[in-house]
Parts: C-alpha cells; sequence; structure tokens
C-alpha cells in the first residue's frame, strides 16, 4: 500500500450486498473517523430485464408483469400500467372499478408503510418493535388476502377495470381491520415518538432540507417530510382520488415543526397510515353499484388493446411516492415501448445530501429512511466486456441525434 | 417524552399466545420424511395449516373432457406455463404459473380452475406433481 493510502479520508465500502442494507447498492464512502465526508453509490446491481419481457406480451399479459416489478407495490405499478394504456385505448374505467382499485391501493400504502416501520426499528436495533410492528401489519395482508385471493401479486387490476367486486359479505372483514387499525394507531406513534431512544437516534440525523428536496426533486412521503406539499392523489387525482378528501400529510401537522430528519420521515408514514384507513372508510360508504370493467370478455379486451395506437404516462402515488409508466402501442400485440420509472429512482438522489456529515453508524437508518426499492427502480445496466460504463446524459443525447439522422435519411 | 413505552406492551407479550401458527409441528422434527411417516401411521398429529380465504388461487385444476382446444389461455397466460398439445388439449406446467388465474377468466367451457392446494414445494420442476394435463 502506498503511504499515502493510509491517510484520511478513508473509503469505506458498502454493498452490493451487506446485512444493513435491505436492498443490493453499491456504497462508497469517504470518511474521516467516525464522520462520512463524501458519498457515492452504484445502484443496478439488480436489473432484471422486465420491460425486454413485456415488449413480448400482450397488455394483459403485462398487467400480471408489472406486479411482480415490486413485491410490495402490487397494485401501484398495474394500477399506472393500466392507467396508460387506458388511455391509449380510451377505454372507460367504471366508477365502481376505481373506487375498488383505491381500497386496495390505500390497503397496500397501509401494509408498506407498516413494513417500513418495522424495517426502521430493525435498521435502529430495536428488534422487539419490529416484530410487534410487523405482527400488526399481517392485519392488513389478510384482508388483501380475503380481497384479491393472495397474499403479494395480488393480480386483482386489469385494464379497463378490476378483476373481483368487493362483496357486502367482505365489508365486515375490512371494517374490523379498519377499527382495529385506528386503535392500534395511538399505540404506534407512542411507540415511536414517545420512545427516548428513537428521538435520539432520528431527531436531526439525515437532514434533508425542503431546498435540496425540491432540487433533487424527490417524491412521496420523503420529501413531505422535508415539508414539500407534494402528493399525487391531490394534485393530479387518479381513480377515486377526485372524490375523495385527501390532503398530503406534513410534519409539521403532528409535531409543529418541520427539520426534515429520519424522525418526520417516521412521523409522515404513520400518519398515513391513519389517512388510508379514512380514505377507505369514506371509499366504502361512497362506492356506488355498477359493473366492475369495462370490458368482462378478455378476447375483445386483447382485440381492442391490439388496435390502440399512441403513447400515454401512467402516475400512481405509490407508497414510497409518485410511479410513472411510459407506454407506447403502435396497433401491435405488444407494445412499442414500456418505461416503468418507479419512486425510488426520484429518491435515491437525496441519500447524498442526508448522509453527509453523518456518523457510520448511523448509515442504515438514513438509507432505510427513503424507503429504497432498489429491485423496482434498476431498469438499465451497461456492461460490455466485463466492464460496467456510466452513460452519460451527453452520451445519450448524441446517440439519439445519431439516431434521428439516421431515420431521416 | 418517557423512556420506553414498550416495556408494558413487552411484558404482556410475555403471557399471549404466539402469532405464528406452527404448521407442520410446533418445533422442527429431526427428518420431516420421518415425521410425515409418523403422521401417516397416526403416531403424532400434524397442526394444521391457516386456512386458505375464498377464492384463493392455489394449484390449478383442468377438467380434461370439457376442454374444446380453443387455445385462449395459451395466448393470454403471461409466463407461458400453458401448452397446446397436438392432441387440442392443454397441459400445464405448474412450476412455471404465476397463479394469476387469468386463464381461468377468459377459458369459454370454464375447464380451468384454481384449488386451494398449495404445498407445492418440490425438488424435480418436472414431477408429476408439478405437471397438469
Amino acid at each position: 500500500m502506498a503511504p499515502d493510502e493510509k491517510k484520511a479520508p478513508y473509503t469505506v465500502q458498502i454493498g452490493p450486498v451487506h446485512p444493513a442494507l435491505k436492498e443490493p447498492v453499491m456504497f462508497t464512502f469517504e470518511m474521516e473517523g467516525e464522520q462520512v465526508k463524501a458519498v457515492d453509490f452504484a445502484p443496478g446491481q439488480t436489473h432484471r430485464g422486465i420491460e425486454w419481457m413485456g415488449m413480448r406480451r400482450n397488455p394483459v399479459q403485462i398487467v400480471h408483469l408489472t406486479d411482480r416489478i415490486c413485491g410490495i407495490c402490487g397494485v401501484v405499478h398495474t394500477l399506472s400500467f393500466s392507467l396508460a394504456v387506458e388511455q391509449i385505448a380510451e377505454i372507460q374505467v367504471p366508477e365502481r372499478a376505481d373506487y375498488i382499485r383505491s381500497i386496495l391501493h390505500e390497503f397496500e400504502r397501509i401494509q408498506s408503510h407498516l413494513l417500513w416501520a418495522g424495517v426502521a426499528a430493525h435498521e435502529l436495533g430495536f428488534d422487539s418493535l419490529l416484530h410487534l410492528t410487523w405482527r400488526v401489519r399481517e392485519q392488513a395482508m389478510d384482508v388483501i388476502e380475503n380481497l384479491t385471493g393472495n397474499r403479494v401479486n395480488y393480480g386483482i387490476v386489469q385494464v379497463g377495470g378490476v378483476r373481483r367486486d368487493i362483496a357486502p359479505e367482505q365489508h365486515p372483514a375490512i371494517e374490523q381491520c379498519l377499527s382495529a387499525y385506528e386503535g392500534l394507531l395511538e399505540k404506534l406513534l407512542n411507540l415511536f415518538l414517545d420512545d427516548r431512544t428513537i428521538a435520539m437516534r432520528c431527531r436531526d440525523c439525515g437532514i434533508l432540507t425542503r431546498k435540496d428536496a425540491i432540487e433533487l426533486c424527490t417524491v412521496g412521503p420523503t420529501a413531505r417530510a422535508s415539508g414539500v406539499n407534494v402528493d399525487l392523489r391531490q394534485d393530479y387525482p387518479y381513480a377515486a382520488y377526485g372524490d375523495l378528501d385527501v390532503r398530503a400529510i406534513l410534519p409539521e401537522q403532528h409535531m409543529g415543526e418541520t427539520h426534515g430528519d429520519v424522525f418526520d420521515r417516521i412521523v409522515v408514514r404513520l400518519l398515513e397510515v391513519g389517512q388510508s384507513c379514512q380514505i377507505i372508510r369514506q371509499c366504502l360508504s361512497e362506492m356506488p353499484a355498477g359493473p366492475i370493467t369495462a370490458e368482462e370478455k378478455l378476447a375483445k379486451l386483447l382485440l381492442i388493446c391490439k388496435k390502440a395506437q399512441g403513447e400515454a404516462i401512467g402516475r400512481v402515488e405509490a407508497p414510497r411516492g409518485e410511479c410513472l409508466h411510459y407506454v407506447r402501442m403502435d396497433g401491435k400485440e405488444s407494445p412499442t415501448a414500456w418505461k416503468v420509472k418507479a419512486s425510488s429512482y426520484s429518491n435515491l438522489m437525496s441519500w447524498i445530501p442526508m448522509l453527509i456529515g453523518e456518523q457510520i453508524a448511523d448509515i442504515p437508518i438514513i438509507v432505510a429512511s427513503i424507503d429504497p426499492c432498489l429491485s423496482c427502480t434498476d431498469r438499465v445496466a451497461v456492461v460490455r466486456e466485463g466492464q460496467r460504463s456510466i452513460l452519460t446524459k451527453e452520451y445519450l443525447h448524441r446517440l439519439s441525434v445519431e439516431k434521428t439522422r439516421r431515420l431521416q435519411r | 417524552m418517557r423512556l420506553l413505552p414498550l416495556i408494558p406492551e413487552l411484558v404482556r407479550q410475555l403471557f399471549r399466545e404466539p402469532a405464528t401458527n406452527r404448521f407442520p409441528a410446533k418445533y422442527l422434527p429431526p427428518t420431516v420424511t420421518g415425521f410425515l411417516r409418523d403422521v401417516a401411521s397416526g403416531k403424532t398429529r400434524l397442526i394444521p395449516p391457516v386456512p386458505t380465504p375464498p377464492e384463493f388461487r392455489g394449484k390449478i385444476a383442468y377438467a380434461r373432457d370439457t376442454c374444446i382446444g380453443c387455445g385462449l389461455c395459451t395466448k393470454i397466460c403471461p409466463s407461458h406455463a400453458i401448452e397446446l398439445l397436438p392432441t387440442k388439449k392443454v397441459r400445464i406446467w405448474v412450476d412455471q404459473c404465476i397463479f394469476c388465474s387469468q386463464c381461468t377468466s377468459i377459458c369459454p367451457k370454464s375447464s380451468l380452475s384454481m384449488s386451494a392446494e398449495f404445498l407445492l414445494a418440490d425438488e424435480d420442476r418436472y414431477s408429476e406433481n408439478l405437471i397438469v394435463e
């Protein structure tokens, strides 16, 4: 080792697979003592080629593929893809289907936020709280299983509507789960926010200022915890959210001030569990009767999708933030282009301002605090002759100009 | 702000039943095959699994006699798990099935349905248990 390399700053690598990270990502830290001086990270370790698979399937098949982009956001991706295809094929979704979509969407948010709360407790070394949160999460999972037939990968949303109705005899199960959560929420808030150990670890740790949050285009609870008032359900309502009363949850509503730290992210997510319960209640009481899908005959639906031409974007507020699907169809069986932008993609860059200046022991909780979902995020990995390369914006622009010129000839 | 609000909850938890259903046995048996043999001969009892919800999507069931061989299911299957045989019947490779139940909804004769069977683990993906035809 050269003598220079022994001097500070030291380089510490965490990843690509590390017990402190729940998802595969490669971090390189420049450390001075215990303090992080500089950070770099390399996602793209779990590229699965889902879009490539999608371009060889018809929209009805892709819906089930989108289910598997993320193990937690099953409804989010299917809904977002369906919204895009419905816009292209000009399918009018029945109102009841919109309400059922919203109900499942909110149940998914409840279970996702509780899952995250458990992971956060685990990252803090507070495993008894992890077990408690995950035990209460089971209730939401049971209701989802009751409504859709599966615990994960629900396969409930289809282009044009939903595949299963909510029968009146299922209402008591939902009602029971909601009232259990409304009773629990107070307890969970108490356990997380009144605990001095959690406050000591999370307060003023991993701060993302409002300015940084806006500049880095963060979305979802990460942005809201920094005081940015964004929520797709209030800003650009989809499904039944136009009829419902949804307001973005900001930490100052509960705590009276915004720090933009890990603690605020816990506050926002826990409060959103309560908000989701209210939304489901409202949906259940206002749900109109009627059909649940625009086109019951799947063979006919396939034909409609085959004829469709055009491009569209479907946007959905996932538990982690905005999720976007771009679809282009040219009158063929399968779409010509399909691009997925998972919500974590927008949030990853916020790691850098959060981590700089923090202690090495706080890295796991700060990394987990944005609820990263890297397997959903990874879209492209360029590996040529065993060498990974990074495509810069300028290079990609040059490629597209060259292609346009080629096409013009 | 209190020091540790979780303590009373933890003490309460000590006297509660565990939330986990201990399927198939309370503790891991020394050999699973030996355990299953004991269950078959009635020496021990199997703790039953949690009942499946209504309309659960388990292993696919195929009514061969009513199938007309239209091949719509092969066209709609997201994972290409269904094969149309020259005899105008289908074969389903359950190891590839993703349990989306899309084929059962497109089948014009309702020859396909989802059963409640979910214990499908196998060492061989081509075992008889995982091929429905």
